[in-house]
């Protein structure tokens, strides 16, 4: 079977699937934060994957390319929280944070 | 079947299973460890898509650096002491059910939509051209993810800092 656009499509939305259990059912807030960097690259493999098949030039890899920034940024700040939170409460399980003051 | 499937099938197969390992093993370290392979992966597809820069870059900014602050994470909000870094999952079975309806539905319409693909010409390289783009059409964009990139670096540096008494 030849490979083409819809096998690259059913690769990113089995991941994106995935990345969507992670955060559903995780409790450790990095475990959610490893689901939104699955979404963010089945996202990715989608923006490629037009960016080859749909004709519309390289838009999508610089688009793609501004994702992967936009992920350090978001990881880089989402861990900064993350560790505050587990020198307020001693422990990062999403659900038994529910405070928002000490 | 050509050597670009067989290729393609094997990066497939890496992807989807050691996501699977990611999102369902107990071990956290070993949740860290699966998500390097996803992220290589990737990369591996994104290169057979012809996006060769695109690849690179995954690997230096994700495997060289995200999944290492992961990893730090992991780290710093766990004692290690304690040999077992176990965690827990809650709401399993709705989760199932919900995300398994919500795979169905997207990869059903992913398969049945009529998609007007025309596999574009094979480029050299990539590089240049997104160079070009990069400082002619995007340039803005560019330009203002180069300064929220400086701000969230020095956001993360002062909330995650201690705070004197």
């Amino acid at each position: 079977m030849q490979v083409e656009l819809t096998h690259f499509l059913v690769v990113s939305t089995l991941l994106f699937s995935m990345g969507v259990f992670a955060i559903v059912t995780r409790k450790n807030a990095i475990l959610v934060l490893m689901g939104i960097e699955l979404m963010l690259n089945a996202a990715n493999i989608n923006f490629v994957a037009f960016s080859k098949f749909g004709g519309f030039g390289l838009s999508g890899q610089v688009i793609a390319l501004f994702v992967i920034i936009l992920a350090a940024a978001e990881a880089a700040i989402a861990l900064a929280i993350v560790l505050n939170i587990y020198k307020t409460f001693s422990n990062v399980n999403v659900d038994e944070i529910n405070n928002l003051k000490e | 079947m050509s050597l670009y499937d067989i290729i393609f099938y094997l990066f497939a197969l890496l992807v989807l299973v050691s996501a699977f390992i990611t999102v369902t093993s107990k071990n956290i370290v070993h949740s860290a460890f699966s998500l390097m392979f996803t992220l290589f992966g990737v990369a591996g597809i994104y290169v057979l898509l012809g996006a060769d820069f695109l690849g690179v870059v995954q690997l230096l900014v994700y495997v060289g650096g995200i999944l290492i602050l992961m990893i730090f994470g992991v780290m710093m909000t766990n004692e290690i002491t304690n040999v077992d870094i176990k965690t827990g999952t809650t709401q399993v079975v709705p989760a199932i059910i919900g995300v398994g309806l919500f795979a169905g539905a997207l990869t059903s319409m992913m398969l049945r939509t009529g998609w007007n693909s025309q596999p574009s010409e094979n480029m050299d390289t990539t590089t240049y051209a997104i160079g070009k783009l990069l400082l002619t059409e995007y340039v803005l964009i560019f330009e203002l993810l180069g300064m929220l990139l400086l701000v969230a670096l020095i956001g993360a540096a002062s909330v995650a800092r201690k705070e004197k008494e």
